[in-house]
């Protein structure tokens, strides 16, 4: 009976991991490029569900469209808000240029958080898709739309995966990550790859935030309540490996869903923050960083 | 309306309180706590638990301060050899989880209800007297504040630590314990942060988690960067400004027709934070300006007291 039950809470966990792993992707993928942390994630992660909400519920549009739409929406707006705000301060490089751009990063999360509550007001949204029927193997349930989403992300992780390691951007992209100088030396320029970097990353956590909405619903704050969990994963990770942000995700999801056998669920996010915490204390370079590769 | 003055100008001097302890860690140290409310939180809610417990209010306010320079240094201590960048997620991260506690623990904190009731000193024992008495209990610690700080950041302490703000390496070859000094830095703009918190508990005598959100950090690094980041003086210029932006987005708003309460609400918080990109962008080296003089660069008999105050 409780093996039965912490299995149940380890699925659960996978299917949370799953999500958290884009925008934790995107979080990492922005910072290995881009030298900073963009916490404005959480906003876009948001705008993902909104724009998601708006084909779907609001046009009607098919699913197939619907991903295509929470990834281009926030990629495009990533790169419009990273024109306006962060790149003027990025410009003038300097010992503490990544902790401004942190700082305007925050400002641009609660700026494109309270659009949203302007546009949208500050009501649920939800799909309103018809109630379906847990899928259950072996004593463990499974809603289709927690399936359909752990697809998704897999989907979207091999996709990212074959595009890092077969394609010129995504390879350029992972040299920078590893080391900017030396990717420099190699004729990369990563100011180039950053608008490139910022797309796939908003896009990546637009996602997330489309599935999450698909799964629950929507409202202004719908990414931020996720921020902890999307920075635990990524510190998990070490904050500049891609496959550690997908692990770190696993790892903060599962931890986060068996911790619920002994804690009530409104303290999902504080796990995430012990996690924080411990992982600093024991190894800070995260969990699955390779020994040696430092920023 | 004078009662509304007073109440404005006793946040005014909590802003400032906030503004002095964000310069202090950010401004003169470089290191950035984006989870300011949380202190903020965190010496309220002591403060107040505390003195409900019968405990005086002044070594309320003291043990409300301490906890959270405590805190603070922990923080430090932990995200010691890593970037910038974890400090500011723990801090973070620290501000949300404790906003988490607040909520929940209703026995302690009493949940999204908040405390209410809380003590005041004098406030029973000269009712009509307590807004303006309160406004000078509160300016009182933003005087003694800014005395102490200029006195310290004045003496070899504040100088070493703009050095460590300017190159750590440098400091550390010129043999400053650059860990050591930037969590002692950071400690003291978290307890500032604490009393801050304390003095406001007593002042509204109610509070509740929502008081501590991410919004009040965005006032603030909007306070320090418009008075110039690293100058205490401009801290406190920098608090009256956001409270007078504040106030004249909540007039303005109202004028503009056809807005709701929640539209309102949304608007102004979009304007702050719009605010405080702009700001950090147009002052392209304010946080930088009041650095240490570098050979060659200024003259030479400039004395380096005028770096922490004009």
């Amino acid at each position: 009976m409780l093996i039965a039950e912490v299995a149940q809470y380890m699925v659960n966990g996978l299917v949370l991991g799953a999500l958290v792993a884009l925008p934790a992707l995107g979080l990492t993928l922005i910072f290995s490029v881009q030298g900073f942390v963009n916490f404005s994630v959480a906003a876009q992660m948001t705008v993902g569900a909104y724009a998601a909400w708006a084909a779907g519920a609001a046009l009607g549009w098919p699913p197939i469209l619907i991903m295509p739409v929470a990834f281009v929406v926030p990629g495009i707006l990533g790169i419009v808000a990273d024109r306006l705000a962060l790149a003027p301060v990025r410009r003038r490089p300097g010992a503490h240029t990544p902790l401004m751009l942190a700082v305007v990063s925050i400002a641009l999360n609660l700026a494109l958080e309270n659009a949203l509550h302007f546009l949208f007001g500050g009501d649920l949204r939800s799909f309103d898709l018809a109630v379906e029927r847990d899928v259950s193997v072996a004593g463990i349930a499974m809603g289709p739309q927690q399936l359909r989403n752990l697809a998704t992300a897999l989907t979207i992780a091999v996709t990212l995966a074959a595009f890092f390691s077969l394609t010129r951007w995504g390879k350029a992209m992972r040299a920078v990550a590893d080391n900017a100088d030396l990717a420099r030396l190699k004729g990369i320029e990563p100011a180039r790859l950053a608008g490139l970097a910022t797309f796939i990353g908003m896009g990546l956590a637009g996602i997330g935030g489309a599935l999450l909405a698909i799964d629950t619903s929507v409202d202004p704050s719908t990414g931020s309540r996720l921020i902890l969990i999307i920075f635990a994963a990524s510190v998990v990770g070490g904050l500049t490996s891609l496959t550690g942000a997908v692990l770190g995700a696993l790892v903060v999801g599962i931890v986060g869903e068996v911790a619920l056998i002994v804690m009530p669920p409104v303290y999902q996010s504080l796990t995430a923050f012990v996690v924080i915490l411990l992982v600093l204390l024991i190894r800070p370079n995260g969990l699955f960083a390779a020994v040696g590769v430092r920023r | 309306m004078i009662t509304y003055l007073l109440f404005l100008g006793t946040l005014a001097g909590i802003y400032a309180i906030l503004a002095l302890g964000l310069v202090v860690s950010w401004g003169q140290a470089g290191m950035v706590n984006l989870g300011l409310a949380g202190f903020f939180g965190l010496g309220a809610y002591a403060s107040a638990i505390l003195s409900g417990a019968g405990v005086p209010i002044g070594l309320a306010w003291c043990l409300a301060t301490l906890l959270s320079a405590a805190a603070g240094i922990a923080f430090c201590l932990l995200t010691r050899t890593l970037r910038g960048d974890y400090l500011a997620i723990v801090t973070l991260g620290f501000a949300e989880g404790l906003r988490l506690v607040e909520t929940n623990e209703r026995w302690l904190t009493g949940g999204s209800d908040g405390i209410s009731g809380i003590r005041a000193p004098l406030k029973s024992l000269l009712p009509d007297a307590f807004p303006s008495l309160y406004l000078a209990v509160t300016w009182a610690v933003v005087a003694v504040a800014v005395v102490l700080l200029a006195r310290l950041l004045r003496s070899p302490f504040g100088r070493a630590l703009r050095a460590v703000r300017d190159d750590e390496q440098v400091a550390a070859v010129a043999g400053k314990s650059v860990m050591r000094l930037k969590c002692q830095a950071f400690g003291i703009g978290a307890a500032l942060f604490g009393i801050a918190g304390a003095v406001y508990a007593h002042f509204t005598s109610y509070i509740a988690p929502d008081n501590f959100g991410v919004q009040i950090t965005i006032y603030i690094f909007l306070a320090a960067t418009a008075g110039g980041y690293s100058r205490l003086v401009g801290a406190v210029a920098g608090a009256l400004a956001v409270m007078t932006i504040l106030e004249a987005s909540r007039l303005a708003a109202t004028a503009i027709p056809g807005l709701d309460a929640v539209e309102i609400a949304a608007l102004r918080e979009f304007a702050i934070a719009v605010a405080l990109i702009l700001i950090i962008q147009w002052r392209p080296d304010g946080m930088f300006r009041m650095t240490n003089q570098r050979a060659g660069t200024r003259p030479v008999a400039r004395p380096v007291a005028a770096d922490v105050h004009s």
